[in-house]
């Protein structure tokens, strides 16, 4: 059994160490518990979480952002790629992770090919969506002032189109983040591991399904926060559409 | 494992598990859809009047889309976890986990199939006489139907291919037999991927061929015409992290 092995090779985390009342008996949330393997069980989970997600966004952004580019220029190619991607968005996750196996093994390769697929449906309509959102008048401005088509690229088309890049990479990152969890079921890795094992228990550990939750969603909200601070950063002028 | 023999191999085992164990994948994917079908019915009962409400009042669209950014941020493992602890394994738990999960895409949508119907339409309809349920059944929803389609099909598409994580939960499924190696072998895992994934294909197709058909003819004519008559206007861009599906 893959999610066996996983456990078996995995470090041996020590669920119910420390054998506090609270712990034993299964109260709603024991701080103890969380204070005790904040350094051994959450602190790295959330790391690996971390790494997780910044491969797979990294990875799925540069092939978007490339596909997008492609498709700008040829503008037939888009609707097939959205399909192909939004094709790719709808094999659930768990499948994916033992589709990959027989090519990449039990590794975190596995992983990160599968939740790069599912970045692509949320960043390349967005990406060919804010360049194709580009004015005319801009781009006739650009022409007459002698601009090459790599500067208009660069300069006009790129600068006008980012707001609507960061929307894709917020509902990329924030996705990603919720998907690497599923990562669990293959991997001793990611937030998902301690839930996962907190749910093999006989009783459902509590502390620790809503300790690595809450770190979850935090990493979620986080990451979102910061890339609205980057558009902020970046794109000045778009403060009217923040959402 | 890497040579291409061996992955033809593996996937032949898989397939040969598929042949002999039909009538059990098909059971297994009969459960999944009854868990699906549940969840997405229990979401539609519950958001959908609320959005399309919200939507004919143009109010709450902070909530409308916030709820699409909170179902986006919250892991389905943790919802599926977090409701066992509560309600204990089984069906119940289960079908409420995914029903969040499918409550942002159709609150979102339908908020924003029915607040988006043009002002001067909506002044259009109150001129004619029209009154308020009046005109949210006769001009509202009518227009904002392929928007409201396509985030039931989002929900529909996520609550299925999300089901087999609730194997972990006692919820049955494809997701069974993907999560028990021990019992099934590889051959199996990888057989009931196969059969997880072809039942999630399936479903996208068959439901966006639906929304296709029940799209009122004006509504088509009108997006045809406009994809060939627009080629350098600027394209609407979807609300920011709002899961919005339009037909282009």
């Amino acid at each position: 059994m893959i999610a066996a092995q996983a456990v078996a090779s995995g470090p041996v985390i020590p669920n119910f160490g420390g054998g506090s009342k609270c712990v034993v008996e299964n109260h709603a949330f024991c701080w103890g518990w969380v204070n005790a393997h904040w350094g051994d069980t959450l602190q790295p989970a959330l790391v690996q979480h971390i790494e997780l997600t910044g491969i797979a966004v990294g990875i799925g952004f540069a092939i978007a952002f490339s596909a997008a580019l492609v498709a700008y220029r040829r503008r037939w190619l888009s609707g097939p790629i959205e399909g192909f991607s939004a094709l790719l968005y709808t094999i659930p996750s768990l499948a994916l992770f033992q589709i990959l196996v027989p090519f990449t093994g039990i590794t975190t390769t596995t992983v990160e090919v599968a939740l790069v697929a599912y970045t692509l449906v949320m960043l390349f309509p967005n990406i060919v969506a804010g360049l194709n959102a580009v004015p005319a008048e801009a781009l006739d401005v650009a022409r007459a002032m002698g601009f090459t088509r790599r500067q208009t690229l660069l300069r006009v088309e790129l600068p006008l189109a980012l707001p609507a890049i960061v929307a894709g990479l917020r509902v990329a990152v924030v996705s990603t983040v919720s998907l690497a969890t599923i990562a669990a079921f293959l991997l001793p890795k990611g937030l998902g591991y301690p839930i996962f094992l907190a749910l093999k228990e006989p009783s459902p550990f509590r502390t620790e399904i809503y300790s690595a939750g809450a770190l979850a969603v935090a990493l979620a909200l986080t990451a979102d926060l910061l890339l609205v601070a980057t558009r902020r950063v970046l794109a000045p002028w778009a403060r009217r559409s923040a959402a | 494992m890497t040579s291409a023999a061996v992955n033809l191999h593996t996937f032949l085992d898989a397939f040969r598990f598929i042949g002999s164990n039909w009538s059990l994948l098909l059971d297994k994917a009969a459960q999944q859809l009854e868990l699906a079908g549940a969840a997405l019915g229990l979401a539609m009962v519950i958001v959908l009047p609320i959005g399309v409400v919200l939507g004919h009042l143009r109010r709450g669209s902070t909530f409308a889309i916030g709820a699409s950014i909170a179902g986006r941020a919250l892991p389905v493992l943790v919802l599926i976890a977090a409701f066992l602890t509560v309600l204990g394994i089984g069906f119940v738990n289960n079908m409420i986990a995914l029903a969040v999960l499918a409550s942002g895409p159709i609150l979102t949508n339908s908020y924003e199939g029915v607040a988006r119907v043009e002002d001067s339409v909506v002044d259009a309809a109150r001129a004619s006489g029209m009154t308020g349920a009046g005109m949210l059944r006769r001009v509202e929803l009518p227009l904002a139907l392929p928007l409201l389609a396509a985030g039931v099909r989002v929900a529909a598409v996520t609550v299925i291919a999300t089901a087999p994580i609730a194997a972990i939960a006692g919820g049955g499924g494809l997701g069974d037999i993907i999560v028990n190696q021990a019992s099934y072998g590889f051959d199996g895992v990888l057989g009931a991927s196969l059969c997880a994934m072809a039942l999630s294909v399936l479903a996208f197709a068959l439901l966006k061929t639906l929304e296709q058909a029940i799209t009122p003819p004006g509504l088509r004519r009108l997006a045809a015409f406009e994809k060939g008559n627009r080629p350098r206007e600027p394209v609407p861009i979807a609300a920011i992290g709002a899961e919005i599906e339009e037909e282009t």
